[in-house]
C-alpha cells in the first residue's frame, strides 16, 4: 500500500499528464474531428439509408444486404484481397533488400537510388499512367516488342484487355509507385540502428545474417509496423490507376471496391449504397490493421 | 537471405550493384520518357515506330503549357501542398510525441480511433466533406484540400512510430533538469525526430500534389486550379493532348524532386547522429 | 546546390502565397452557396420571375464540356464580349470541363451546392440525368413556337430528344452532327477495296463490309478494325456498328426499354464476334475510342468506328493519309446513324435573376441570327435551326463539312434518352468484353438488357 499522500500525488500527476496530453494532441484533433470523424460519422449514417441524388429515406441495413448478393461487389472484394496479398509481402520485403543493399553505399550513390525508386510517385499519376498505358499497348508497345523479339511470343498481347494479366499488370504499377516511400524510411531506420550493439554482436562472433535478425530486424520494428500497414492501406484502396487504364474490366476483373465505391458514387449517384461498401471496407482493413498489430508486437518480444 | 546478398562477398555485393542499376533504369523510364515526349510533336508522340529521343525536337507543348496559366496552376499547387505540409508536421509530430511517450486517459481508444480512421476509403466521405466545405463556404478553395489532408491520421501514425525510438532517460533528464513539457518538445525530442519530420514532410507534400480527387471534387475555378486539374481542362473530346501532360507533368516534377533533395538531408542526419549515439 | 534549391522553393512559395491572396480578393464565390441543391426545380415558380432591374448587375457562370472550339477561352471569351455589347449588366464566367473528370466535378457541385447557371452538353446528362432528377429548370419559354418549328424543320429527334418524359425542355439545342466511321483511304485503294463503298451516298452493305475486310486482310492488313471495349469512352462507335449490321433498334421507339437483345441485335453481335474469330476485325478491351483514333491516326488501323467532324478536325495535324468518312455498313435500305447533340440547360439556383440572365445568354447565343451561326461553327458540327442555312458557306471548312452534311439525312432515334443510360453504358462494354471471350451471345445481351434496365 502506498501511502496515501503518494498516491494523491501519483493521481495528480496522472492528471497533469492527461491536461498535457491533450493539450500536445489539441491541433491534431481538430483537424481530425472536423474533417475526417464528422463527414465519417455523416458516412455511416447514411449507409442505412437509400441516399442518392434525389431521395434519403431509411432502409435499415438493406444495403448490407444488397452487397452481399452483388456479384460485381464480390468480385471486387476478392480481387481487392488478391492486390494486397500480392502487394504487400512483395514491397515491403523489396524494399527492405533495396534499402539494405543501398545504405551501405556512399552517401551520393544512396542519394542516388533513394530518389530513383522514389520517381514514379514523383511523377504524378496521371502522367505515368500515360507511359504504362504505352508500354502496355498491343500494337506496338514495349512490352510485347521485347516479347517478341526475344521469341516468347508469336502474337500480339493485350495486357490491359486480357482477363489473365490485367490485374497483374495492376499490381506491376502499384508496386512500382509503392516502394519510394518504404525504401526511403528503411533506409533511414536502418541508419538508427545502434552501431554499438552491432559492433558488440560481431565482437562476440555472429555473422551477419544473425546481426541482421538479431539486431537489426528487432529495432526497425516500429518502421516495418509503419511500413505494413500503409502498404495495407494503398493497396486495399487501390482506385486511380483501375480508373484510369481498366475502369474495372475487363469482365470486372480489375474491379477493386474502391473502385466499386466510386462507380457507385459518381456514376450512378447511390452515395448510401457505396457507404455501406465503404464502412465493411473499412471493418476489414481495421481487422487486418489490428492482425499486423498483434503480429509485429509479437515478433518484437519473441 | 538479405543478410546473404549483402555479405562482405564482393561477388554478391557485385551482383545486388548490377540488379540495383538495372532497376533504377525501369524506375527511371516514365520520367525520362515524359520528359523526352514533352519536347515532341504530337505527330512523333502518337507514332506506331516510338523513339527515344525527340527526332523533330519542338518547344510547342511548352509554349500552349504557357498560354494557358500554368505557372498560376503551379503557385497554386505549390501553395496547397505546403500548407499541407507544414500544418501536418507540426500537429503529427507534437500528437505523435504523445501518443509513444505519455501515458494518459483515452489513449488506447484515441490510437485505435486513428488507425481505423486510415483504413476508411476517403471516397466515403467525400460527398459528406463536400457538404461540410460547401456550409463553410469553403468549396472551390484551396482549403478545401488543405484541411482534410491535415486532418488525414498518416502523420500521426508515422511521428508516433518514430517517437518510439526517443530514449525514455533523456526526457526524464529534461525533466530533472527543470525543462517545462514545451520545452522538453523543442530540444529534446524535435532534434530526435527530425529524420521523420523530414520524411513526413516529403510524404504530405507529395500525396497532397497527387490527390488529384479530392483537387478535382473541391476546385473549380480556373484561376485555383491546381496544374494537374489545368492540363486536364484543356483536353478535346475524343483527342488526348499527351505533349501537353507530359508537359504539364514535367514542368510539375520540378518542385516536387526540389523538395525531396531540400529534404533528404535530414535523413542524412538521422544516420549520423545514430553514429554519434553510439 | 541545395542552399540554392532552398531559396528557389522559398521564392516559390512566396509566389503561391501572392498569388493566392489575388485571387481569394478577386473571386468572391459565396453567392452560389446559398442555393440548396436538394430543392426541386419548380418551373411555375420561375415563370414569375421578375425581371431584374435594367443596369442590376447580374454575375453568371457557364461550364462548357469540350465541344468544338467551345473548349478555348479566346473563341468563347469573343462571344461573352459580343453579348456584353447588348447586355453590359450581365457578367458571364466560364470554367472549362473535359470529359474524363466533368461529370465527377458537376455531381461534385451539385452535392455541394456550388453548380454553374448555364451547362453545355447533350440530352444524355441534361435531360436524362441532371434535368430528371429535378436540378434544372425547365427552359420552355425559350422554346418559342418559332424555335420549334425551325428546330423540327431539322429534325423532329432533336426537339424529342430535349424533352423529358415530364414535358419539360430541360436543354435548349445549338448542334448537332452524327457519328460515321472512317476509313484509311489510300490504304483501301491499295487494297482495292474502295469498290465496295458507294462513294455517291458513303454507304456500304454489310456484304459488301466483309468483302472489304477479306479484300484488306488479303492485302496483308494487320488491323483492319478494333472494336475497343476497355470502357464506356466513344461506345457511340460499337454501338452504332452492331445495330446496324442487321438493322437492329438499339431501344425502342417510346424510349421505355433497351432492345440489343432482339433477334437482329444478337445476329449483328454475333457476326462481329465471328468476324472476331476470323481475324477480320479484332478486339481490345484495354482501349477506348481515345486510343483507337490514336492508332488510326497513325496508320496501325485501317478503320476508325469512332469518327466524326470534330475528330477529323482535332486529328488533321497527325494523319498522313486521307480519312475518308464513310457510314456504317447495313443490310436495311439506309443505315441509321447515332447523332449528337449539344446545347445549353439552367441549373436551379434559386437565383431568379440569374435564371433570367441565364436564358438571356443562351438565347443570344443560340438564336440570334449573326451570333448563333458563328456558335455552331465553333462547335464544328451542324446548326439545330434550319433556318441557319448552310453555315459554313464561304468558310475554309465548307468543303469539309459538305462531306459530313451528307450524312445527316441518316440520322436515327435519340436514344440516349431512355431511363437507365449509365446503368446501360457500363452493362454494354461489359458484355462486349464477355461475347469476345466466347460466352453465349444471346444470354450475355439478355443479361445486359437486364442490367441496363431500371425500375
Amino acid at each position: 500500500m502506498l501511502p496515501k499522500a503518494a498516491l494523491k500525488r501519483s493521481r495528480a500527476l496522472r492528471r497533469r499528464e492527461t491536461i498535457t496530453a491533450y493539450l500536445f494532441l489539441l491541433p491534431s484533433l481538430f483537424f481530425f474531428l472536423a474533417f475526417v470523424i464528422v463527414p465519417m460519422g455523416i458516412a455511416l449514417v447514411t449507409s442505412f439509408f437509400n441516399h442518392t441524388m434525389e431521395s434519403f429515406e431509411f432502409v435499415g441495413l438493406a444495403n448490407y444486404k444488397e452487397l452481399f448478393s452483388d456479384p460485381v461487389f464480390l468480385r471486387s472484394l476478392k480481387n481487392t484481397a488478391l492486390i494486397v496479398l500480392v502487394a504487400v509481402p512483395t514491397v515491403t520485403a523489396f524494399s527492405l533488400w533495396v534499402a539494405s543493399a543501398i545504405y551501405e553505399l556512399a552517401a551520393g550513390l544512396r542519394s542516388f537510388f533513394r530518389i530513383i525508386f522514389y520517381l514514379p510517385v514523383v511523377t504524378g499519376t496521371v502522367a505515368v499512367t500515360v507511359v504504362w498505358k504505352w508500354m502496355f499497348n498491343q500494337y506496338y508497345g514495349f512490352f510485347n516488342y521485347g516479347l517478341k523479339s526475344l521469341g516468347l511470343i508469336e502474337k500480339n498481347i493485350s495486357w490491359l484487355g486480357d482477363e489473365r494479366y490485367a490485374i497483374w499488370c495492376i499490381i506491376l504499377i502499384l508496386f512500382t509507385t509503392s516502394i519510394g516511400q518504404p525504401i526511403v524510411l528503411y533506409v533511414a531506420a536502418l541508419g538508427n540502428v545502434d552501431k554499438s550493439l552491432i559492433e558488440a554482436a560481431e565482437v562476440d562472433g555472429a555473422n551477419r545474417r544473425q546481426v541482421f535478425w538479431k539486431i537489426k530486424w528487432p529495432s526497425i520494428m516500429p518502421t516495418t509496423l509503419y511500413i505494413l500497414v500503409i502498404t495495407t492501406i494503398n493497396s486495399f484502396q487501390c482506385f486511380a490507376l483501375i480508373q484510369l487504364l481498366t475502369s474495372g474490366g475487363p469482365n470486372n476483373s480489375t474491379s477493386t471496391v474502391m473502385y466499386y465505391i466510386y462507380y457507385q458514387v459518381f456514376r450512378l449517384y447511390r452515395y448510401g449504397y457505396a457507404n455501406a461498401m465503404g464502412i465493411i471496407l473499412a471493418i476489414i482493413i481495421a481487422l487486418f490493421s489490428a492482425l499486423q498489430f498483434k503480429l509485429t508486437k509479437s515478433g518484437k518480444a519473441a | 537471405m538479405k543478410s546473404q546478398i549483402k555479405a562482405h562477398n564482393p561477388i554478391y555485393r557485385g551482383i545486388s550493384i548490377i540488379i540495383l542499376f538495372a532497376l533504377a533504369i525501369f524506375f527511371f523510364f516514365p520520367l525520362f520518357w515524359i520528359i523526352s515526349g514533352s519536347f515532341k510533336p504530337a505527330i512523333e508522340i502518337n507514332s506506331a515506330t516510338p523513339t527515344l529521343f525527340p527526332i523533330n525536337f519542338t518547344l510547342d507543348n511548352y509554349q500552349r503549357l504557357f498560354q494557358q496559366p500554368a505557372l498560376l496552376w503551379l503557385f497554386n499547387t505549390v501553395f496547397m501542398a505546403v500548407m499541407a505540409m507544414a500544418l501536418t508536421c507540426l500537429t503529427a509530430a507534437l500528437s505523435g510525441y504523445v501518443l509513444a511517450k505519455k501515458r494518459f486517459f483515452g489513449q488506447a481508444v484515441l490510437f485505435s480511433l486513428l488507425v481505423s480512421a486510415m483504413a476508411l476509403p476517403k471516397q466515403v466521405i467525400l460527398i459528406p466533406l463536400l457538404r461540410e466545405m460547401a456550409f463553410l463556404k469553403l468549396h472551390d478553395n484551396l482549403w478545401a484540400v488543405i484541411l482534410p489532408t491535415v486532418g488525414w491520421p498518416f502523420g500521426v501514425f508515422l511521428m508516433k512510430q518514430f517517437s518510439e525510438t526517443i530514449p525514455g532517460e533523456m526526457l526524464e533528464a529534461a525533466k530533472i533538469d527543470g525543462a517545462s513539457e514545451l520545452r522538453t518538445f523543442t530540444s529534446v525530442v524535435l532534434p530526435i525526430v527530425k529524420p521523420g519530420v523530414g520524411a513526413l514532410a516529403i510524404f504530405t507534400f507529395i500525396s497532397s500534389w497527387n490527390d488529384y480527387f479530392l483537387q478535382l471534387i473541391m476546385i473549380n475555378s480556373t484561376p485555383k486550379l491546381t496544374i494537374s486539374l489545368g492540363i486536364a481542362k484543356l483536353q478535346a473530346e475524343m483527342s488526348t493532348d499527351f505533349g501537353l501532360i507530359m508537359a504539364g507533368a514535367a514542368l510539375a516534377s520540378i518542385p516536387i524532386i526540389t523538395v525531396f533533395l531540400i529534404f533528404q538531408k535530414y535523413f542524412t542526419q538521422g544516420i549520423t547522429m545514430g553514429a554519434v549515439k553510439g | 546546390m541545395k542552399k540554392f534549391l532552398a531559396l528557389l522553393l522559398a521564392s516559390l512559395m512566396l509566389f503561391a502565397l501572392v498569388a493566392c491572396d489575388n485571387q481569394k480578393t478577386t473571386a468572391p464565390q459565396d453567392d452560389a452557396n446559398t442555393a440548396d441543391a436538394d430543392a426541386p426545380a419548380d418551373a411555375a415558380d420561375s415563370e414569375q420571375a421578375a425581371e431584374p432591374a435594367e443596369g442590376e448587375a447580374t454575375e453568371i457562370t457557364l461550364w462548357t464540356y469540350p465541344i468544338g472550339a467551345w473548349k478555348d477561352s479566346a473563341t468563347v471569351d469573343g462571344f461573352i464580349a459580343k453579348f456584353n455589347e447588348l447586355h453590359p449588366e450581365i457578367k458571364v464566367k466560364v470554367e472549362y470541363l473535359d470529359y474524363q473528370s466533368g461529370d465527377d466535378q458537376v455531381t461534385a457541385a451539385i452535392e455541394a451546392g456550388t453548380t454553374p447557371d448555364i451547362i453545355m452538353e447533350g440530352p444524355e446528362r441534361l435531360v436524362s440525368n441532371w434535368g430528371a432528377k429535378g436540378k434544372l429548370v425547365d427552359l420552355k419559354d425559350l422554346w418559342t413556337e418559332e424555335a420549334l418549328a425551325d428546330i423540327s424543320a431539322t429534325s423532329q429527334a432533336v426537339v424529342d430528344a430535349c424533352k423529358w418524359s415530364d414535358g419539360a425542355y430541360y436543354e435548349y439545342p445549338l448542334c448537332m452532327t452524327t457519328h460515321v466511321m472512317a476509313i484509311n483511304k489510300e490504304l483501301f485503294e491499295a487494297a482495292d477495296a474502295m469498290q465496295y463503298i458507294d462513294e455517291e451516298s458513303r454507304t456500304w452493305t454489310t456484304e459488301n463490309f466483309e468483302k472489304a475486310l477479306k479484300a484488306l486482310d488479303e492485302h496483308g492488313v494487320e488491323n483492319k478494325l478494333i472494336v475497343y471495349c476497355g470502357g464506356q469512352g466513344g461506345d457511340q462507335g460499337h454501338r452504332a456498328l452492331a445495330a446496324n449490321l442487321y438493322g437492329a433498334k438499339f431501344a425502342n421507339p417510346e424510349h421505355t426499354a433497351w432492345t440489343m437483345n432482339s433477334p437482329e441485335g444478337v445476329k449483328g453481335l454475333q457476326q462481329l464476334v465471328d468476324w472476331d474469330k476470323a481475324g477480320l476485325i479484332g478486339h481490345d478491351a484495354g482501349i477506348v475510342a481515345s486510343d483507337e483514333l490514336q492508332l488510326f491516326a497513325n496508320g496501325t488501323v485501317a478503320m476508325s468506328i469512332c469518327w466524326n467532324a470534330s475528330n477529323e478536325a482535332n486529328y488533321a495535324s497527325q494523319v498522313t493519309f486521307t480519312p475518308y468518312p464513310v457510314a456504317f455498313p447495313t443490310d436495311q435500305e439506309k443505315p441509321e446513324l447515332a447523332g449528337g447533340i449539344w446545347g445549353f440547360g439552367v441549373f436551379n439556383n434559386g437565383d431568379e435573376a440569374k435564371i433570367a440572365a441565364a436564358k438571356k445568354f443562351i438565347s443570344f447565343v443560340a438564336d440570334d441570327p449573326a451570333q448563333g451561326p458563328e456558335s455552331v461553327r465553333a462547335t464544328g458540327f451542324f446548326p439545330v435551326r434550319n433556318s441557319f442555312g448552310n453555315v459554313y458557306a464561304g468558310t475554309e471548312d465548307e468543303e469539309r463539312m459538305s462531306v459530313y452534311s451528307t450524312f445527316m439525312p441518316y440520322i436515327g432515334d435519340y436514344y440516349n434518352v431512355t431511363p437507365g443510360w449509365a446503368e446501360q453504358r457500363t452493362a454494354w462494354w461489359n458484355m462486349l468484353q464477355k461475347i469476345f471471350s466466347g460466352e453465349d451471345v444471346q444470354s450475355a445481351a439478355d443479361t445486359y438488357v437486364q442490367e441496363a434496365t431500371v425500375e
